[in-house]
């Protein structure tokens, strides 16, 4: 896997949450404030044009620009969440021009533990954190079984599928879906569905590239 | 000409630019107290930076007018970041305004309490520190309808906001230092509690939907500021029996005082218009007094508002004799004008 791998994951990104933007609406409406689908599609938007602006970059650089694009274009919670954690994740690879299964773990490991810390949340909170620690798990535990990246990057985007749907029964500890308290019971948190996109995403881009 | 779904019927030009055009606009109609930089997507008062005078910015989502920009001139805010409407600037925009008006003795950030704009608001402050700027930053959290605890994002800042940017504004501009500004804002936080409620949904322009459907009858109980559903849903009843639960969810936590003089903030979410909200004055000013306390100040008009909601907030801030001084001191803003 090179930089045009993580070109790559970024336009399939993109082209997700265009296509579930208004689903996404639809989902954070019931228990948010409805512009997740909107900021997600303006913020990818922007992280495309900036890596089409920047040919040439390694992979780790090129992550960390998404991260920067990110921050500076989406605003509310998901801006610097997904900001730190592309930039965490492009930190790891620094200046190499490939990476290796094991290494894509650790980049999402870094996202994961960046997500955690600046929303201090936990798996069953109902975020995006119940969909990205199963996915990292999952690919972490595949490949150290010995799967090819396909079948772990799969299984990684099954996982954050399933952990998405998790967040349907749950009550929400943080985030705007907190203040309904019982109320966001019963909804899918967009969060972790905007996440089970990007993996799935992260699959197709890989899968696509080997 | 207008935008009109079944849904919606706005002025707008091209819905993903009302931000921009209206901040535009607010810049034409009081280019005399402030400047809109297009570029940063910042309202700047006119004469900052003032050398030697604490400066103020706060920022979130728009959709809430006259929060923020309406709130930016002589005795208030130094600049105002404005994002999409109903999500957080970003840092640049912090950044930039932080920048923009910093007069060597320091910046306060007021912040309300919603993950994106803390989020945002922290970045900001750490890049702010990095250029060798003082900032301090506090965040307001007076919405009683949600549950504290250390497991949730927290309470939400709604009216608390206006009446921080007033009095911390006033104490800046008598020449108080940084830590007597931010403390001022801790103070009107600390002693001030907010519950709203509403009768409609609003429309946010990009997806031209109401957020919610609110049943013919009901009324949502302890809704925030950004069109979304509150705790729960009752069936309407008088303006009076909605003005008990709204007065004794207010001030069985705000725990004031037997006899305290307190500001009582009556704010329309947009859609409610001044007759009504006068009329739930009246009833808040005699269920006050029943409480025994005594509204001594008062604020009525629509002022933190979620877009056209139909709806209305009560703040009650406990007074003493410096807030008052503070609250009474001249202002001059778009929104906000008196003493001066």
């Amino acid at each position: 896997m090179d930089a045009a791998t993580i070109t790559s994951w970024m336009r399939e990104i993109d082209a997700a949450v265009r296509r579930e933007r208004d689903h996404l609406v639809q989902l954070d409406a019931a228990i948010g404030d409805g512009d997740h689908g909107t900021n997600m599609t303006r913020g990818f938007e922007a992280v495309v044009q900036a890596l089409d602006g920047d040919p040439g970059s390694p992979p780790g650089k090129l992550l960390i620009l998404a991260g920067r694009t990110l921050v500076s274009t989406v605003g509310g919670a998901s801006g610097p969440l997904w900001g730190s954690a592309l930039r965490s994740g492009g930190r790891v690879l620094g200046e190499q021009p490939t990476f290796e299964g094991q290494e894509l773990v650790q980049v999402l490991a870094a996202a994961l533990a960046s997500v955690k810390d600046l929303g201090t949340a936990a798996v069953g909170d109902k975020t995006m954190v119940d969909a990205l620690e199963p996915a990292v798990d999952a690919l972490r535990t595949r490949l150290t079984a010995g799967a090819s990246i396909d079948d772990a990057l799969e299984a990684a985007a099954v996982a954050a599928e399933t952990g998405m749907r998790a967040t349907v029964p749950m009550q929400a500890r943080k985030g705007r879906a907190s203040y309904l308290g019982e109320r966001s019971v019963g909804h899918q948190d967009p969060g972790a569905t905007s996440t089970a996109l990007m993996i799935r995403a992260l699959q197709r881009a890989v899968t696509g590239s080997t | 000409m207008a935008i009109e779904t079944n849904q919606m019927r706005k002025f707008l030009n091209e819905p993903a630019q009302v931000v921009k055009e209206s901040l535009a606009g607010l810049a034409a109609a009081h280019h005399d107290l402030l400047r809109y930089d297009a570029a940063a997507q910042i309202i700047v008062r006119k004469d900052a930076p003032k050398k030697g005078k604490v400066a103020l910015i706060s920022g979130g989502g728009s959709g809430h007018e006259p929060l923020h920009g309406g709130f930016v001139g002589l005795g208030m805010l130094d600049a105002a970041c404005p994002g999409e409407v109903f999500t957080s600037p970003v840092p640049a925009q912090m950044l930039a305004a932080t920048k923009a008006v910093d007069g060597g003795a320091g910046v306060v950030h007021i912040v309300k309490n919603y993950t994106g704009d803390v989020l945002n608001f922290k970045l900001a402050a750490e890049d702010a520190a990095d250029e060798g700027i003082k900032v301090t930053s506090v965040v307001i959290d007076d919405d009683v309808a949600v549950q504290d605890s250390l497991y949730t994002a927290g309470r939400r800042g709604v009216g608390a906001t206006v009446l921080a940017e007033k009095i911390a504004g006033a104490a800046a501009e008598a020449g108080a230092d940084l830590t007597k500004v931010t403390d001022a804002v801790k103070r009107v936080n600390d002693r001030s509690r907010s519950f709203g409620v509403a009768l409609s949904s609003c429309v946010p322009p990009a997806s031209g939907k109401p957020i919610f459907e609110l049943p013919e009858g009901q009324i949502e109980l302890g809704i925030g500021i950004h069109g979304e559903p509150g705790r729960k849903r009752a069936t309407l009843s008088s303006a009076s029996e909605v003005v008990d639960v709204i007065v004794e969810a207010v001030v069985s936590d705000l725990k004031p005082k037997r006899g305290a003089k307190v500001l009582a903030f009556v704010n329309g979410m947009g859609g409610t218009p001044l007759l009504e909200l006068y009329l739930l004055y009246g009833e808040v000013d005699r269920k006050l007094r029943a409480a025994g306390v005594e509204p001594v100040r008062n604020l009525v008009g629509s002022y933190i508002t979620s877009l056209e909601m139909a709806g209305a907030s009560l703040t009650v801030l406990e007074l003493d004799e410096e807030l008052t001084k503070l609250w009474d001191a001249p202002v001059h803003t778009p929104a906000l004008r008196w003493g001066a």
